[in-house]
């Protein structure tokens, strides 16, 4: 039961697919130049990159991290990073002592500006149920292990605001330019299911 | 409705499947559908909230069986008859209809910028008064309505403490029927862990929710 992954593709659904976007082309209902530049803007233009940028700038700018964690569309916006889904954001603050982790359990709210689209985990089945009744376990899951004095907020997209988590700034870090900071965060760190880490090969040599 | 789609606190759905590297989409009928599916929304016969209620609609087992971009094809398929963009003759030919009107697409390449960023609606109308201040204990309504809504069952009866209030956004029940907008404020309700969950859940964990107005009571 549910979704295991993705399975092979019938080519079924190519033939779907291609029959229903050149009829609603033929019939003057959508654009076919607006489609390859939407695909190219979920591909390219926007994804986890852009979110890192946001979380290195606020490890490295406690004005920004204010206004960041104060008003994120704003502060989002002033790196350049504006589109759909991402009108109302929050950003949520891990510490020694909190860990945030976010979900949809309704159906699969993302903050598509600063991650893009989310990956098929996230809009799982197994995800979707268990980050609310057993967020501990996802977690471990994902080998994050969190001790029990540490506190779990989960954040249920239910609404239109969509959350980032702005993860704990790894020790051994103070050396390090806004670009390599940002080449540490990753797409899972801003979700909430794991943490930053500096690899043990790379980082600051 | 009480659909498959609420799965919060479900237990039976298996280890979570987790793919190292993985594209934006998996094969280009993902992209294009996904694409397709953007774009038509962009000429506002149904809402987001129409769209979110027209998955629920679908049977359990096909939710469960069907891949999330194939949920999203099987979804159009339906809306373009229903919504009468596209007559049954013409869906099942796959050709227009002879002399049929070209409604000219809504989406071009020149425009797409303005409908990429075209905002969920939400404002901060005055007008619209708040029924809850933050820090007020609240009561999730235990209602099950048989249409949209974004009240999951988890929650339903539960007790929390409103953290902040959003502001206004239109009411997903209301809209995704085009019954109105129904505007009003939409609040972060914390509810412990324990509340949720009973006694196994950790006395530090809580869970927020994003609830409008008309899910909640005094507690």
């Amino acid at each position: 039961m549910g979704e295991t992954g993705h399975q092979e593709v019938p080519s079924d659904l190519t033939l779907r697919v291609k029959s229903l976007e050149s009829l609603l082309v033929e019939k003057g209902l959508v654009d076919r130049a607006a489609l390859d530049a939407l695909i190219d803007t979920m591909e390219h233009k926007v994804g986890p990159r852009n979110g890192a940028r946001v979380v290195a700038r606020a490890w490295i700018d406690p004005a920004y991290k204010k206004r960041l964690l104060e008003n994120a569309p704003a502060a989002i916006a002033e790196l350049g990073y504006t589109s759909g889904q991402g009108e109302h954001m929050l950003v949520v603050e891990n510490g020694p002592k909190v860990h945030n982790l976010v979900v949809c359990t309704l159906c699969s709210c993302y903050p598509w500006p600063v991650l893009g689209l989310p990956p098929v985990w996230y809009k799982s089945a197994p995800y979707r149920s268990r980050a609310v009744i057993d967020p501990r376990g996802i977690l471990r899951e994902f080998g994050t292990q969190l001790t029990e004095d540490v506190e779990v907020r989960v954040w249920d997209s239910t609404a239109e605001l969509r959350y980032i988590v702005l993860p704990e700034r790894p020790a051994g870090t103070q050396t390090m330019t806004e670009e390599q900071l940002a080449a540490l965060v990753t797409r899972d760190a801003m979700v909430g299911v794991a943490k930053v880490r500096v690899p043990p090969s790379g980082g600051n040599q | 409705m009480n659909g498959v789609h609420d799965m919060g606190g479900q237990q039976d759905m298996g280890p979570v499947v987790y793919e190292k590297d993985e594209p934006v989409f998996h094969a280009s009928w993902e992209a294009r559908i996904y694409a397709l599916n953007r774009a038509m929304r962009a000429l506002r016969k149904w809402s987001l909230d129409t769209d979110r209620h027209a998955l629920e609609l679908m049977s359990p087992v096909d939710y469960l069986r069907m891949s999330y971009y194939e949920r999203w094809l099987y979804r159009l398929e339906a809306q373009v008859v229903q919504y009468g963009l596209v007559s049954r003759e013409e869906f099942e030919s796959g050709q227009p209809a002879p002399g049929s009107t070209k409604e000219g697409p809504q989406l071009t390449l020149a425009t797409s910028d303005r409908w990429l960023d075209r905002g969920i609606a939400s404002s901060d109308d005055p007008r619209v008064r708040p029924s809850f201040k933050v820090s007020q204990r609240v009561r999730a309504r235990n209602i099950n309505p048989t249409g949209h809504t974004r009240l999951p069952r988890y929650a339903r009866g539960k007790t929390g403490v409103i953290v902040r209030d959003h502001g206004v956004y239109l009411f997903p029940d209301s809209n995704a029927h085009f019954q109105g907008e129904k505007r009003q404020h939409v609040y972060s309700v914390r509810f412990a862990a324990r509340e949720l969950w009973g006694a196994s859940a950790s006395p530090r964990d809580s869970m927020h929710l994003d609830l409008w107005d008309d899910y909640l009571e005094r507690a």
